[in-house]
This record gives C-alpha cells, structure tokens and sequence, in this order.
C-alpha cells in the first residue's frame, strides 16, 4: 500500500506486526484521542527497609528475571561515552539469553562491540531513535531478520505507552543515585546533565535497574528519577568515559560555510514574522544548527527583543542565553556539555522534564507543540521538502531521526539548515531516500547557495523577499547544484526491509531496503 | 573603464584549491580574488594556473567581481600567467610588487598583445596594481594615474615591512605613511583604494578596529583572508541607515535646487555644496539606493 507521501509500506511485517501508512503529520491526532489502548506500567511492591543495592550488574540482572525473549532498554544521556549497554547485553549474553528485543532511545558507535549479539541472535530486534556507525552499517546489509523500527524521541514514549514496546528490564546509568534508587544525571563525575529520555522506562519496565558510579546519602536531590520504580541500586566504579560523555562548553563552528549558512537562517528566523516578543526557540547542538544560535542571540541583544522559552537538547549557549536574560527558561529534555549540568542544578528557570513532555504526541499537550521556530539539519532533503536523517548518500543508516519529526510538527517556523552538497554529493535530491520528517512540515530551506521556502507557505516566501533575502526555488536550486557536482548513481536495493521508519503518531512514513552490495 | 562597482572586501583564495574556489562566490565578498601568487607553493604553480584558468570557466561566483594574481614578469611564472588568464577576461588582474609606471606600461604592452591575438577588446579587464615595496610606494602616483586600465591599487602589509626590513605590529606603525600615501595617490586618481589583509582570522575586534581605521583614512575596502572575515568588514564599510537617509536628502535637496539654479544650499543649518553632494551620491552607489 502507498501512504499519502508515494511510499510503498507493506501492510505486514512478521515480527512487527500491521502497519499504518503515513496519512499527514496530524490527520490522526485531529480527533483529539487515541484509539490505540495505553497499557498499564506494572504493579509492584517492596518491603520496609528490604535493600535494593546489589554488588555487581550481574547480579541485579539476574534478580531482574531475565529470559529469552526480553525486552531491555537504556537511554542515551551518556552519548558516546556510554559502556552499560555493552556490558548489559554481554551479561546477558554469556548467560545464554536469547532472542533479545533491544529498545535504547538511540545508539551510537560506542554500542559497535553488540555487532556480534546481532550476528548470533542475541538480539534479534531492536527499537531506536538512531543507529550509527557499524551497526547501522550491519543493519543496513541484512544482519537482523527483523526489521529495525526507528522511531522518534516523542514516538518512543508513544510505543512505551500504547505497548509497541514493553520493557522487562530497564539500566539507567545515573551520575548520582541513593540506595533507594532516586536518581539523577546532573552531579557526579560522570554528569550528564538531564535524564528525560529514561523517565517512561523507569515507569514502564517491569524490573528497573539504577547503575551509579555516585552512591550518595539518601535522598539524592533533585529526584529526576523516582524511588518507586527502581527495582535495583548497583554502585559500580565507572559508568561510562567521561571525557565522551559531556565536557567543558560548546563551541561555535569556525567553519566559513557552517558560519554562513547560520547568518543567513538567522536572518530568516529574523525576517519570518516569527521573531517576535515571547517567541519559543529550539536549535540543535552540531555545526550551522547551533552557529544559529550565535547570530539570533547578536539580533536579540541588539533589537532587545526577549523570548519565552528554548527547548530540547541543551549546550552552554543556550544556558549562556538564558543567564543574559534573553530567554525566561530552559526546558532540557537532554544536555549537551557540563555547564548546562549545574545550570540544571542550580537555576529554577533551568527545567529538567521528561521524553513524554518534550515530544509525545499521545497526550495532552507536549512542549514541542509550543515551539515558535525551529532549527534542524538534514542528511537529504527533496524537492517537496520531505527530509531524511537517518540513511546516508550511501544508503546506509547512519543518523537519527531523534527530535526531528516532533519540534518540526509543532513548530510555526522550521527551517532546515544544511550544505547544498557534501564531498561531491548533492543534498538536494529529487526523492530522498528515506523520509524521517514530511515536507509539510518544514517551511524553509538555508543553504549557502540559497534559501528555498516551501511553497505551501506564501505568505513567509512574501517576508523574506519584502527583507531583501535570497530566495530560490528549490527545484531550481537542486539543478544548479546538480550541475556542479553531477548525479550521483542510483543506490541499489533488494526487497528486503531492514528498517521501518516510523512517523511521531505510529505510522509509517517509510522504509530503509537492504543495500545490495556493489562489486568493487 | 571607470563603472562604480563595490569594493568593500576582496577574499583571497589559494588559485590551487578547488573546493575553496568552488565555494568562493557563496560568501558574499564583493571581490574574489583568485591567487596565483604567494598563496601557491612554487611547485604547484603550474597546477594552479590550470586550475584557474578551468574553475574561472564553469564557476558561478554569483555577483561577485572576480579578479585573479598573477607572478610578477620577473619571474618564471609571469608570462604564462598572462597568457592563460587574460584570454579568460576576468574582471581584473592584480599585479603584485609594482614599482614603476614603466613596468605598469610594459605589462599592458604584453596583455593587450594576448589580447589582439585573442581579438579582444582593451578595455574591459582592468588592473590592479599591488604596492608592497618601498620603491612602489615611492612611485605610486605615477603607477595611479598615468593609465586608464587601473581601476584600483592595493598595499601588501606583508611584503611592505619585510621590503622596509621592519617587523609588521598589529598597531599598523610601520606601514602607516605608505597607507595614507596610496591613499593620496589613488584620491588623486580618483579609483578604489584596497587595504592590507588583517592575519589574525581570530581576533574579530582586531579586525574591526584596523578596518574602521581604514576607512577613516580614505580606503574604499579591505582584503580578507578567510569569509569570517567578510561581515565585519562589510558593516564598516557599508553606510549606516542615518548616513543613507541623510545622503538621500542632500541629493534630493540638490536635484530641486539645481533646477532653480542654486548651487549651494543648507540643510538644517549646515552648508551644502558640491562635495557634500558628490559624497552623498558615493554613499548611494554603495548602498545601491537609486534616485529617480
């Protein structure tokens, strides 16, 4: 079947189950309730004073119940510093577990050393907002028979909520627990600032583990994490490479084409009708997206213009931006360096909150629905808009679809920012590979060579060309890219799916083939 | 020869790298500046001058002039510069270490010989002479004025100080008579006048203050060596809102009055005459305002 964007979606897929196509990013959130039944976290009980701490990780699994079949989870506050993931599934392995469905809200290279648990069937299935690296590369050639879901940071809550993934065990690494499992990642050796991603698992999973290499005086404040939920307290020595985890401040790009393709967004952002008294803003942490941030806050200071709120993941720019009074508060679902940890600590307006309220579509009200202007890259994007974030020009996953597809639905103004080719492959693409976010719901393109606004919103195209911008259309953008840089060959494909892509509401917005290997 | 064109900045780019090349329009410079000179090791020389000579013909650097650096004659590079570049008829050719007019007139001899043979017109590419020796400073009014081919001059810091055997300081002493003497020289000439680069791509405010330095005393741009460089630049060199509404005025006020045949006037209070006007209308041309 075909979803509303020309996709084919198979309307089954064993070990899945039935699939919903895309139908429009809010056509099945209009009727104002789900008809998809919320599951119920799990009772449980503990007697007084009965200890939760276990010596080693090893033996909280083992009083967690392990069994073929399981279901484990992590989140992915530690980045690339993370080593409990590893050592998790090589418990689990050498303990002849099998049949592992694997739900971390993403993964990165430092997970590479799983490769072999996929290989052997350790873990069969795996759920997450983004894969990189080797495995993404595995993946991506059919290692698992199962395809993997990639869901967004709003869609996990949603699959925990509604199901899709039923956690058995939940590890959540935490830079200082107590014995009773309260928790948080915004002190310790090993800060990493807010611990929002693991918050639906600890509510949800029916055995939660609290790694800590913190072990302090009950109760650990602030309790970003609850006692009620944790099963087991396991002090270790280390719970990942701090200098990989978050370090020192973040730093503006001095690359010429980042500083460039930033001014020119902040100058949409300026001109857009957006950059208002009040306004909600949400960049992300990497290259011209944060370089944005460096030039809107210049436009601030100068226009004395102040803004509500910013939100996502969070860097010592935005902390530095919120200090300067230019934003009233922080709402940090995952921070990015050290700084924005003991802003976390120490500021009121500095707000720690949960996956559900940043992103989840299946609620009352996320706070991505709040967002007047957003920022984001982009691996592809086409001619309609549509982005992709998680395959490469080689066709192999390697992103993350993240908070992509959440701050881009709710935003008034999202504005994709990226070169218009990278090496000597075009970004700008006819079709992209795969599509994470729909075009619907992005509104502008900034590349150095030009800004494209999407046709749908006339009345944004009218701002910027009244303000004097370069705007272009995007099909004539990709042409004249296309003639620097030639077309790429077409990336061969088997039937195989390796991947479903999911859309924020569940559905499918697309799917990653397995790449057939080119003969060199 | 002379059309008014913007001048602000003018961005180097090493005439062997063909990715910096390929992004050089996308940067807003007014100028690029294609080098073929000191940028390029003496062993790349040839690759570079092929590189050019092939990026100048499918390059779209948008609306930017595009000007390239040669080897000076006296070296072995010099004339096989000449005969690549000026059959491509870039905007401009920037000549380096210029030092007379008599090596100026011996240059064009050579160029509009390449381009009779390549039958081309004589006056559609200009030259920029480079002053960046002593000798050249000594001459510059001779080099600015004597030939209709010049639409600019430029001082080199670099090699000025090395040539003068002086260290180069960021408070720009040594070089300052030189300066200010290029900048006579072109005034005099009436064609644009192109400051030294600022090495430090770090230190914006460094770069800021030696710019509004600049321009304080009469250059019309400034050369950069990286893109970072080229906003500050331009917000020094660009007029602000009041000084564009203001030469707005005056210009207006001197259209209407011209009619009535009044030559000088005042505006609140202060005298108006002809240079106030003609540097109101300069202002305009850079801020690209047209007055019906």
């Amino acid at each position: 079947m075909l979803n509303s964007l020309g996709r084919e979606i198979p309307e089954y897929i064993e070990g899945i189950g039935t699939l919903e196509p895309f139908q429009g990013a809010l056509t099945k959130l209009r009727k104002g309730w789900m008809d998809e039944p919320t599951i119920p976290a799990p009772n449980k009980a503990y007697l007084p004073h009965q200890s939760k701490l276990c010596k080693t990780l090893e033996e909280a699994i083992i009083r967690s119940n392990p069994h073929n079949g399981m279901t484990v989870s992590f989140h992915h506050h530690l980045r690339n510093g993370d080593i409990l993931l590893v050592q998790t599934l090589t418990i689990l392995h050498n303990m002849g577990i099998r049949d592992i469905t694997l739900a971390s809200s993403s993964l990165n290279e430092c997970h590479d050393p799983i490769l072999p648990y996929l290989q052997d069937q350790t873990v069969t299935r795996i759920f997450s907002s983004g894969i990189r690296s080797e495995l993404g590369k595995a993946i991506s050639m059919g290692v698992l028979d199962t395809p993997v879901v990639i869901h967004s940071h709003g869609g996990r809550v949603r699959c925990i909520h509604t199901g899709k993934i039923q956690i058995d065990l939940a590890v959540i690494p935490a830079s200082a627990a107590d014995c009773e499992g309260n928790a948080t990642g915004s002190h310790g050796k090993s800060a990493f600032g807010s611990i929002g991603y693991a918050v639906i698992d600890a509510r949800y999973a029916k055995q939660v583990i609290v790694v800590t290499d913190n072990l302090v005086d009950f109760p650990c404040i602030p309790l970003s994490i609850s006692q009620n939920f944790i099963d087991h307290v396991v002090l270790v020595d280390s719970i990942g490479d701090a200098s990989r985890i978050a370090t020192g401040t973040t730093r503006i790009t001095n690359s010429p084409m980042d500083l460039r393709i930033a001014k020119l967004a902040a100058d949409v952002i300026e001109h857009s009708g957006f950059f208002v008294p009040g306004f909600a803003f949400q960049v992300g942490a990497g290259g011209a997206s944060l370089a944005v941030a460096k030039f809107i806050r210049e436009k601030m200071k100068r226009s004395g213009l102040k803004g509500s709120f910013m939100l996502g993941g969070i860097t010592s720019y935005c902390v530095d931006m919120l200090n300067e009074g230019l934003f009233e508060t922080i709402f940090d679902v995952q921070s990015f360096d050290a700084v924005v940890s003991n802003s976390l600590l120490n500021n009121r307006h500095h707000i720690e909150i949960p996956a559900a309220l940043y992103a989840n579509p299946f609620n009352c009200g996320c706070i991505t629905n709040k967002i007047d202007v957003v920022v984001l890259g982009a691996l592809e994007i086409d001619v309609d808009f549509n982005v992709n974030v998680i395959t490469g020009s080689e066709g192999r996953i390697r992103g993350a679809s993240g908070g992509h597809s959440d701050t881009a639905s709710g935003a008034k103004l999202t504005v994709v920012v990226c070169p218009s080719f990278r090496g000597r492959i075009p970004i700008i693409k006819k079709r992209v590979h795969t599509i994470v976010t729909p075009g619907e719901t992005v509104h502008v393109l900034v590349t150095e060579r030009g800004i494209c606004v999407n046709p749908a919103f006339k009345e944004l195209e009218a701002n910027l060309r009244n303000a004097g911008l370069n705007i272009k259309n995007i099909r004539d953008l990709e042409i004249e890219v296309d003639k620097i840089t030639g077309i790429p060959a077409p990336l061969e494909y088997t039937d195989k799916i390796v991947g479903i892509v999911e859309y924020r509401d569940g559905t499918i917005i697309d799917v990653i083939h397995q790449l057939r290997e080119r003969e060199v | 020869m002379k059309t008014f064109r913007n001048r602000r900045t003018m961005l180097y780019i090493p005439g062997n790298n063909p990715a910096m090349i390929q992004q050089g329009g996308i940067y807003g410079a007014d100028s690029i500046l294609l080098d073929l000179e000191d940028a390029v090791a003496l062993n790349q020389k040839d690759a570079a001058r092929t590189l050019v000579r092939n990026m100048i013909r499918v390059t779209d650097f948008y609306d930017a002039e595009v000007c390239v650096r040669i080897n000076h004659l006296s070296t072995p590079f010099g004339l096989a510069d000449l005969e690549e570049i000026v059959p491509l008829q870039p905007s401009a050719l920037r000549y380096p270490k210029t030092e007379s007019a008599e090596e100026v007139a011996e240059l064009l001899a050579i160029i509009e010989k390449i381009e009779d043979k390549h039958h081309l017109p004589h006056d559609r590419m200009t030259l920029h002479a480079m002053i960046e020796t002593a000798m050249g400073v000594q001459n510059v009014f001779s080099i600015a004025s004597k030939f209709s081919r010049i639409d600019a001059i430029t001082i080199g810091g670099q090699d000025l100080t090395a040539d003068m055997n002086i260290v180069y300081t960021a408070d720009g002493a040594g070089i300052d008579f030189a300066r200010k003497r290029i900048v006579m020289a072109a005034k005099a000439s009436h064609i644009d006048v192109i400051d030294t680069v600022f090495p430090d791509v770090n230190d914006e405010e460094g770069l800021r203050k030696e710019t509004e330095y600049a321009k304080r005393i009469g250059f019309t741009g400034k050369a950069v060596i990286n893109p970072r460089q080229i906003d500050v630049v331009h917000d020094v060199f660009s007029p602000t809102e009041e000084e564009i509404r203001k030469a707005y005025r005056i210009v207006k006020e001197f259209r209407t009055n011209s009619k009535a045949g009044i030559g000088v006037f005042a505006i609140d209070g202060k005298m108006v005459d002809a240079p106030i006007v003609a540097r109101a209308e300069y202002l305009l041309r850079l801020a690209n305002v047209i007055i019906e």
